[in-house]
């Protein structure tokens, strides 16, 4: 819509500016503001060189490295990861936080199994049963971001503290399903199943192309369209949205629920992978996601918002863990020492290119 | 009522500027700038934004260290290094957003970092004390227990000068101390000041406020594009000839002469048994197009409250009407594009624009809907905003940055830009010239004729009486958690105003309410 011609016209030539003074912008932040810009452009370029630097790494540690099959192992482990991260990134740049995606995994990859279980004996098409399957976990993932996102904007209480509890609730209520025990999909089915996970295309895997769609997406949807300029703006600050006329509490019930959709997406893949589900499904993802879009350049305040960084962070935690299998000088059982370093390290990184 | 200039040149002036310079990278900010502090001055700097003040003041303070020349006190070379050092000699700066841990008490704000120990226990009776005292210095009743977040804003500005003072301030340096008071708290402010400077205190007093100047200083400097033009004996200065000297010639007439609002028996808005929580008992006005409506009242009268009910930004209950149409907003969204009613904030940095955000999609943040539907377009979103600089004269030595750069008088245009292009028929501006220069303050009110000429219904609400009666065709005057008068004509002074605004008037009121 073509309405700009409608603002007010413009000030006569009485009321013209005295453009001396006002044209200058205070001026103590001009020479800062040309370092930051470099530092910024380094920042926005670390999680790239990190990768590159861990390549190099790997590759000098053990020459197997870099061979196609290692290289699809490694992007295929981190993609569902990755497509969980992907919706976390949408979560942090509006300035909120998600611990449950874990638990929430968990919750939807043993309704759908049990579920397609049950209807595998009514439904004889497989992609039907299939279809019912994907709904019940796309579903799912939305009603458990819903329930977070409403909470917090009905209730209003803190991302952190609601999203602590649906964690605990929603893994608990699968294991309670579940009797403790593990969920596992029908042999029959878990061979139909397969190639969700194991199939690949040109090369590349299905859980890769899955995030290589999904980011591309997700890097639209941030920012090219009204969607991610507005999560981005409430969390550059909340209030200034609100008295720009945005529905806040809306645009983070969207976020939730987009985060949860993501889950889904991820879970849809992951079961297929072992069939199975157990009530340590999911465990420790959402500190995974959280790792790999702080380390991929997003403001853990939120207001600012790197997609493909995420990608490529949650591709470098898993290059550390690779790499750590294929050598013998350290043991993987360091994998998460090295991982916590990598996240401090992006945040100081990240604090010193800032301010 | 103004005591005697003090002795400008006596012999050892307590702060001296000498031949001093500062550049930003390529840019150069201050020029040779040469002043002195006697002991006990009132000095006050002026200029626009953008002149340097604020980095001459950073400098003195210890924020930054000066390219050339350099700063004496009391007569010794003065190298700070950092705030601390500048505190430890004694100068201390006041800035305008205040440094007070709002969920601690006054007395623990007194003494964070220094606080009086006995062993590791502290002795809060002793500190109570000291508090009391340098309290009572500025003649400020609040206690010691109280928490600064229960505190008023003038209150936290007299709690601020305390501390200082309570830290052995001999150089105080005040920034726009008043922007956030109302007219008898500045009175009250300016008297204390006064009596700080009798003690001996110097204090260097920046203010856009010329009046607050006039009746303060004892001396003047001003400041144009990072030189000094001028420093003179407040005797010698008139107001007209210090903003000839800050704007580099003559400013023209503020406000225009008001036209007669044509009466309609359809007003663009109307409010009936308004109540707000806590703020706003009963309020009921109309509002006509093409009318300049203003809302005085003292800090705290619930103005900025009133308004934030009506328009969905806090729970209200009563009756709306937009042209004759009766209208509930459920939030602020709903009053912007159902009800064409946009609201200014008067905190511009707490919800007036994204400080980190660029300039450009703060400026399209509020309109988006109607510049670009759910997929954003670039080009759209360019030529909005190359059409907002034009409207609006906003100016930045770059428009590719946060807009935290920009000066106080240009993001209030911005936020002002952002609002102005979803359209509305209903403009409520809230402090609309809160900080800013006179410049860019003589073009807000000259938008705000033309929103007016252009037949929007306008409201605003000021701390600023000279501003509330030289725009207003009527003015709503709240005191009491009510609308105690509406004055029109002649009874819009400053008088009238201050009687109903301080609840005098009610008793012999011969205004209808």
């Amino acid at each position: 819509m073509a309405d700009t011609e409608k603002i007010p016209p413009p000030p006569e030539a009485t009321i013209a500016a005295p453009k001396v003074a006002e044209a200058t912008v205070p001026s103590a932040e001009i020479s800062p503001g040309r370092g930051r810009q470099i530092g910024g452009f380094l920042l926005r370029l670390g999680p790239v060189w990190a990768l590159v630097a861990l390549a190099i790494l790997g590759t000098v540690l053990n020459e197997d490295f870099l061979s196609p099959a290692n290289v699809s192992n490694v992007l295929t482990r981190s993609a569902i990861v990755g497509l969980v991260a992907i919706g976390a990134t949408f979560v942090l740049s509006a300035g909120m936080i998600d611990l449950s995606v874990g638990s929430l995994a968990a919750l939807i990859a043993g309704a759908m199994i049990l579920s397609m279980n049950e209807f595998s004996s009514s439904i004889s098409s497989f992609p039907l049963l299939l279809t019912v399957g994907v709904a019940i976990a796309l579903g799912l993932g939305a009603l458990g971001g819903a329930l977070n996102g409403l909470i917090i904007t009905r209730g209003k209480v803190d991302s952190f503290i609601v999203t602590l509890g649906t964690m605990g609730i929603f893994r608990s209520v699968i294991t309670y399903v579940q009797d403790g025990g593990a969920a596992t999909l029908k042999s029959g089915l878990r061979e139909q199943m397969r190639p969700l996970y194991y199939g690949s295309f040109l090369g590349i895997s299905a859980p890769v192309w899955t995030l290589i769609v999904l980011t591309l997406v997700a890097i639209v949807v941030m920012h090219k369209t009204r969607l991610g300029r507005y999560a981005l703006a409430i969390g550059s600050n909340r209030e200034v949205a609100r008295y720009s006329g945005i529905k806040t509490d809306r645009v983070s019930l969207l976020v939730f629920i987009l985060q949860g959709l993501c889950v889904g997406l991820a879970t849809i893949i992951y079961v297929p992978r072992l069939g199975a589900a157990s009530i340590t499904t999911g465990a420790g993802w959402e500190l995974e996601a959280i790792t790999a879009v702080v380390v991929g350049g997003t403001a853990l305040r939120g207001g600012h918002a790197c997609v493909s960084g995420t990608v490529a962070g949650i591709v470098m935690l898993s290059l550390v863990g690779n790499i750590l299998n294929l050598t013998s000088n350290l043991s993987n059982l360091l994998n998460g020492a090295i991982q916590g370093a990598i996240i401090i390290a992006a945040v100081l990184l990240q604090r010193r290119t800032r301010t | 009522m103004k005591s005697a200039p003090a002795e400008a040149n006596s012999a050892s002036p307590r702060l001296e500027v000498r031949r001093l310079g500062m550049t930003f990278g390529s840019v150069q900010v201050l020029r040779d700038i040469n002043v002195t502090v006697a002991p006990g001055e009132i000095h006050a700097v002026c200029g626009e934004n953008g002149a340097g003040k604020s980095t001459l003041m950073k400098i003195l303070s210890g924020i930054h260290r000066p390219t050339t020349g350099e700063v004496f006190f009391e007569g010794k070379p003065a190298h700070y290094h950092s705030v601390s050092d500048a505190e430890a000699a004694g100068i201390m700066m006041i800035h305008q957003e205040f440094t007070l841990a709002s969920s601690l008490t006054v007395q623990q704000n007194f003494f964070l970092g220094r606080e009086l120990l006995t062993g590791p226990f502290f002795r809060d009776r002793e500190m109570d004390a000291k508090t009391r005292d340098a309290l009572a210095l500025v003649g400020c009743s609040v206690t010691p227990n109280r928490r600064i977040i229960d505190l008023s804003v003038s209150e936290c500005q007299l709690v601020e000068i305390a501390k200082m003072l309570a830290r052995n301030a001999s150089v105080l340096i005040l920034d726009e101390p008043t922007a956030v008071l109302t007219r008898r708290e500045v009175r009250l402010l300016l008297q204390r000041i006064r009596e700080l400077s009798d003690r001996g205190v110097s204090i260097l007093y920046v203010s856009h406020k010329l009046d607050e100047i006039l009746a303060i200083a004892h001396r003047v400097t001003i400041l144009r594009d990072g030189r000094l033009v001028l420093t003179e004996n407040v005797t010698a200065l008139s107001e007209a000839r210090i903003v000839r000297h800050m704007v580099g010639r003559e400013i023209d007439e503020l406000f225009r002469p008001k036209e007669k609002v044509a009466d309609s028996d359809q007003p663009a808005l109307e409010v009936e048994k308004f109540r707000v929580e806590k703020f706003i008992d009963d309020a009921s006005f109309s509002l006509q197009r093409g009318e300049i409506l203003g809302f005085a009242g003292l800090i705290g009268s619930g103005r900025t409250e009133l308004w934030e009910g009506i328009l969905g930004l806090r729970p209200g209950h009563g009756t709306i009407r937009r042209n004759g149409r009766t209208m509930r907003f459920k939030n602020y969204t709903d009053a912007l594009f159902k009800g064409h009613v946009a609201y200014l904030s008067e905190d511009r940095k707490g919800k007036g624009i994204l400080l980190d955000f660029k300039l450009r999609p703060n400026a399209t943040l509020a309109a988006l809907r109607r510049i670009c539907g759910f997929v954003l377009s670039a080009k759209k979103e360019e030529a909005a905003w190359q059409a907002m600089i034009k409207t609006y004269d906003i100016h930045a030595a770059s428009f590719d940055v946060p807009a935290r750069l920009l000066s106080g008088g240009n993001q209030q245009k911005l936020a002002l830009g952002k609002l102005l292009a979803t359209n509305p028929e209903v403009v409520v501006l809230d402090e609309p010239t809160r900080g800013i220069d006179t410049g860019a303050k003589q073009q807000i009110y000259a938008l705000i004729h033309q929103l007016a000429e252009a037949g929007k219904a306008v409201v605003v609400i000021s701390s600023e009486l000279p501003e509330i009666i030289g725009l207003c065709h009527r003015v709503a005057v709240l005191a009491n958690k009510r609308i105690a008068a509406i004055a029109e004509g002649p009874d819009i002074n400053e008088e009238t105003i201050m009687r109903h605004a301080t609840g005098v008037a009610r008793e012999t009121a011969g205004l209808a309410a």
